[in-house]
């Protein structure tokens, strides 16, 4: 059923991928190694692991045995090192170079964490082992804890939310269950303009209508506006500081005093708390709950997209509905309260998120990483992640138009006024940004201005390397305003794929292989 | 601090172009009060060896698994991963990129990700899976939401097989949604009635298979009865490897496969991260939770590989978006792909055969002790015994003689006095014989 079989001649090569332009047998060019599906080059016989016999025994499986193929391609060990070798250069990647991402924070990921991660006695130990034989991991969770309360001056964080959305499910939980045991049924969450789509997503699964605040002129939360949608019908309001636009709300002391006027709670989307680790306690401004992105501010690797983790600290007031599983300090050693009950003192609890503990992997590469920068790093890490951002907008803010004067924290925000009249759009500049070799920045992200590109260079790069990054992207600018879209019109030109069709993909989904679509 | 590259000179620099005197200028817009005047009261920074030397002490004060006996399950399953996995995994081009939004630099993170889809629906025998969700429990929550989407009914039933754990995360997630959700009491011996609980309010019944308690029960009549009332059948599975061995939930007429693929290609870690799969039938591809590659060509028509169907997802969709998820798993799907793809067919039969094979003769090897009874009638690599005692204190006595005896069931039905006496018990191919032999003395001694 698999490829080999049969047209013996028939040499499979990636020069068989389609594309008009093949200058050569194979497909490949030199170093650009083009890769076929597993699919396409294994077989159901082969296989990359050597098993011991099966002994002899009686089948317990209730008569339900799978007996027709499942179809699964295998390859030896060797050809598997290769294919996905070969697939890896096709990524770009930090290790490769600055990747801009606003709002991802894409900063190093040192190799001591992988490597303490994968200790066996953090990596081998089982979720449901006995207590006693796991004190290890659970004096890790509570001074990866300690750590997280110290540095936001909250008291109580909650550990198991797996990534930053399920973060923000944790904190509104939390804000609805308090609301709930003081008998209040609020109906209305606020969320500013610029808020990441993960927000209003988050309460609308809590059951909360989102009402959007306005941003002002110089791209905050339009005080006014949000003092006049507040009302004892507003459970809370969620809002990123430092926000979207890179910028920290001046207010935020004000906003929280009135959300807590009306009874009402303050959820901080923490994604951004790069530009103020270690200088500024979320404590200090009134908030009740944030969650934070371990695989932002605390370097866990984004691994193409996860995992991630997002513990949420929390208020005095928030603290009782936390959720289950957490550690507390029993008499001679730590404990585990895995379960809602008045007994163990979590009967307020709103319950469990996930299956066992959540991201203990994450946890160990996070502490790692904090018990390296210590105190003093991590202040650093700040500045430098803002220092970075505020030089790369003094070094473009004469050919590029930025979006809100004054300083700026780790990100800075231009718009696509600059680009008026030439023709390039900014999907099109970001493009043109891989053939210089870079990772586009953040585009059409926040919506409160058009065109946004939005950049976080992160504290993770040297003078050089973003002096660099100012001259690529100002002779991107010259182009585009001499008249040169053909630099960008069909840009990227020498990345291992030209632009591709996501209408096409999305109008007809082709989400899996199978032998009559290959 | 050897992390930051910027040196005295540099900042001095910088600061002069941005044309401000010191750094604590540019956090100008931070209210006076509260920015920080001295450090936070932590410890300063250390270098390399001494965290190594710290963290190394603090791994060993935990018993790991590959150490002692382990037999070990409910959801979290000890294989060996191969080596190639975790050195692939950790090249920089995979570990340090970010989700592929930007296709043109993304495609060797996306053509896995294909090939990941691909054994999904192939092991589940669906048509499509996605590109994966936190673990199977977060699956499971998300599994029933969209349950009520597809068939705009509210009321999920949960069987009283599925794991607890997975049940409250389900109940959690629906507490404040319209969704009602019915969870059954823990059936040990596999049998219920969920078909007769099937009414016109359901939108779908949820079953793990094989279940919490290792039973491997026919799901066709249940999926029939739901198809009739249009409604769905959700299935849970939590050991992947199973699938090579038993019947595909597709052919049992699934419309929804949960599983937790933590068992190929990733360890244990104390719970997470772990990988979420999720396939389903092509009819409902649109209401499908979390992200999905597809294919497509580029400008020169090659074939390439995107994101797709982000119409359903939060940052488009917002408030009306399929689920508020934004990651998947990303490296664990990874780990799981190369696993897979060095099993192949011929080794994940196998892989599944070794797993029962260790099983039965344990089952069997317990089953003659004295006072000691295996429930099941049918296992896969797990199956449930009664003790003559507490199954807590029996178990913590065997940590204490170096063997992780498996898990006491009341520690996740803590109210549920059936359960005192019951022990689940896992074998995987990295159960050696000498340790069934260990497992088994010990036992027997502190029965006596």
């Amino acid at each position: 059923m698999m490829n080999n079989q049969g047209r013996q001649t028939d040499i499979k090569t990636a020069a068989n991928l389609g594309g008009g332009s093949q200058s050569t047998f194979t497909g490949n060019q030199g170093l650009e190694q083009e890769e076929l599906l597993i699919y396409e080059i294994g077989d159901n016989q082969r296989t990359g692991v050597d098993l011991r016999p099966v002994p002899e025994h009686k089948s317990r499986l209730g008569g339900l045995t799978r007996d027709n193929d499942i179809g699964l391609a295998g390859l030896s060990e060797p050809e598997t090192m290769r294919h996905y070798t070969r697939l890896s250069r096709q990524n770009y990647a930090i290790d490769m170079g600055l990747y801009p991402l606003g709002s991802c924070t894409m900063k190093h990921n040192p190799r001591l964490n992988e490597k303490i991660a994968r200790l066996p006695g953090f990596a081998d130990i089982h979720p449901l082992q006995p207590v006693s034989t796991v004190q290890g991991a659970l004096e890790l969770n509570d001074s990866l804890a300690h750590w997280l309360k110290t540095l936001t001056g909250m008291p109580a964080v909650a550990m198991s939310p797996k990534a930053g959305a399920h973060g923000e499910l944790c904190g509104l939980m939390s804000i609805r269950a308090a609301l709930e045991k003081r008998g209040e049924e609020r109906t209305i969450v606020l969320a500013p303009e610029s808020a990441h789509g993960t927000n209003p997503a988050t309460a609308a699964l809590c059951g909360y209508k989102v009402k959007a605040i306005p941003a002002t002129e110089d791209g905050r939360v339009d005080l006014e506006a949000f003092k006049s949608a507040l009302g004892p019908d507003v459970a809370a309001i969620m809002l990123t500081n430092p926000n979207t636009c890179g910028l920290f709300e001046r207010d935020i002391i004000e906003i929280a005093e009135a959300i807590h006027a009306v009874g009402g709670y303050f959820y901080c989307d923490g994604a951004n708390f790069n530009a103020i680790v270690g200088k500024v306690r979320p404590g200090d401004l009134g908030i009740d709950a944030m969650h934070i992105n371990l695989h932002k501010t605390f370097s866990t690797p984004h691994g193409g997209g996860g995992p991630g983790a997002g513990p949420v600290v929390l208020s005095e007031a928030l603290s009782p509905f936390a959720p289950v599983p957490y550690v507390i300090h029993g008499t001679d050693e730590f404990e585990l309260v895995e379960h809602v009950s008045e007994e163990l003192g979590s009967g307020d609890s709103y319950g469990r998120m996930t299956a066992f503990h959540g991201q203990m992997g994450m946890n160990v590469r996070a502490l790692t990483y904090m018990m390296s920068h210590g105190s003093d790093g991590l202040a650093r890490v700040a500045e430098d992640s803002v220092l970075n951002a505020n030089y790369v907008m003094a070094s473009l803010s004469d050919v590029m138009s930025v979006s809100f004067e004054g300083p700026c924290m780790h990100e800075c925000l231009f718009d696509d006024r600059f680009l008026e009249g030439s023709g390039v759009a900014t999907l099109d500049f970001a493009k043109a940004m891989i053939d210089e070799g870079y990772h586009p920045m953040t585009m059409y992200f926040p919506l409160v201005v058009h065109g946004a590109m939005l950049i976080e260079p992160t504290e993770s790069e040297s003078k050089q390397s973003v002096d660099q990054f100012v001259g690529a992207l100002r002779s991107l600018v010259q182009s585009a305003k001499s008249g040169d879209t053909e630099r960008f019109s069909g840009a990227p030109y020498h990345a291992p794929r030209r632009r591709l069709d996501e209408t096409g993909a999305a109008r007809k989904p082709v989400l899996r292989w199978s032998e009559d679509k290959a | 601090m050897r992390y930051l590259p910027l040196s005295a000179d540099d900042r001095q620099q910088m600061l002069e172009k941005i044309g401000v005197k010191e750094v604590n200028d540019l956090f100008c817009d931070v209210p006076e009060q509260a920015l920080l005047k001295d450090l936070v009261d932590l410890p300063r920074h250390m270098n390399e060896m001494d965290v190594e030397r710290d963290m190394t002490i603090l791994s060993e004060k935990n018993i790991p698994a590959g150490k002692v006996p382990f037999f070990l399950g409910a959801g979290a399953y000890r294989h060996h991963v191969p080596s190639t996995v975790d050195y692939m995994i950790q090249r920089g081009e995979f570990l340090t990129a970010y989700t592929p939004y930007q296709p043109e630099i993304s495609q060797g993170t996306l053509q896995a990700l294909f090939e990941f889809q691909t054994q999904v629906a192939q092991i589940t025998a669906m048509d499509v899976a996605n590109a994966s969700m936190y673990d199977g429990s977060t699956g499971c929550g998300e599994a029933v939401l969209m349950a009520r989407r597809v068939t705009r009914k509210k009321k999920a039933i949960l069987s009283g097989g599925l794991n607890p754990q997975y049940a409250e995360v389900v109940k959690t997630v629906t507490k404040y949604t319209e969704d009602i959700t019915e969870i059954n009491d823990p059936s040990v011996s596999g049998v219920e009635d969920l078909i007769g609980q099937i009414d016109d309010e359901t939108s779908c019944v949820v079953v793990q298979y094989p279940d919490f308690f290792g039973n491997i029960n026919d799901y066709s009549a249940l999926a029939e009865a739901l198809h009739a009332r249009k409604a769905l059948l959700v299935m849970v599975v939590t050991e992947i490897v199973a699938l090579g061995a038993i019947r595909s939930p597709g052919t049992m007429g699934a419309d929804i496969v949960v599983g937790e693929g933590q068992s190929i290609g990733n360890g244990l870690n104390f719970g997470g991260p772990y990988v979420g799969l999720f396939a389903t039938r092509q009819k409902y591809v649109r209401q499908m939770p979390g992200r999905v590659c597809g294919q497509t060509v580029d400008a020169d028509g090659k074939r390439g590989f995107v994101l797709t169907l982000s119409t359903r997802e939060q940052h488009i969709r917002r408030e009306k978006a399929t689920s508020n998820i934004c990651t998947n798993a990303g490296l664990c799907t990874l780990a799981f792909t190369i696993h897979m793809t060095l099993l192949g067919e011929k080794g994940y039969r196998h892989l599944a055969a070794l797993n029962h094979a260790a099983a039965v003769d344990l089952a069997d090897r317990l089953d003659a002790l004295d006072g000691v009874d295996v429930l099941n009638e049918s296992f896969f690599n797990e199956f449930t015994l009664r003790l003559p005692k507490d199954a807590t204190e029996v178990v913590d006595r065997l940590a204490d003689e170096g063997v992780i005896a498996g898990l006491p069931l009341s520690r996740l039905y803590p109210d549920n006095i059936h359960m005192k006496n019951l022990l689940l018990v896992a074998t995987t191919e990295t159960t050696t014989e000498d340790q069934l032999d260990a497992f088994v003395a010990e036992l027997k001694e502190v029965l006596k």
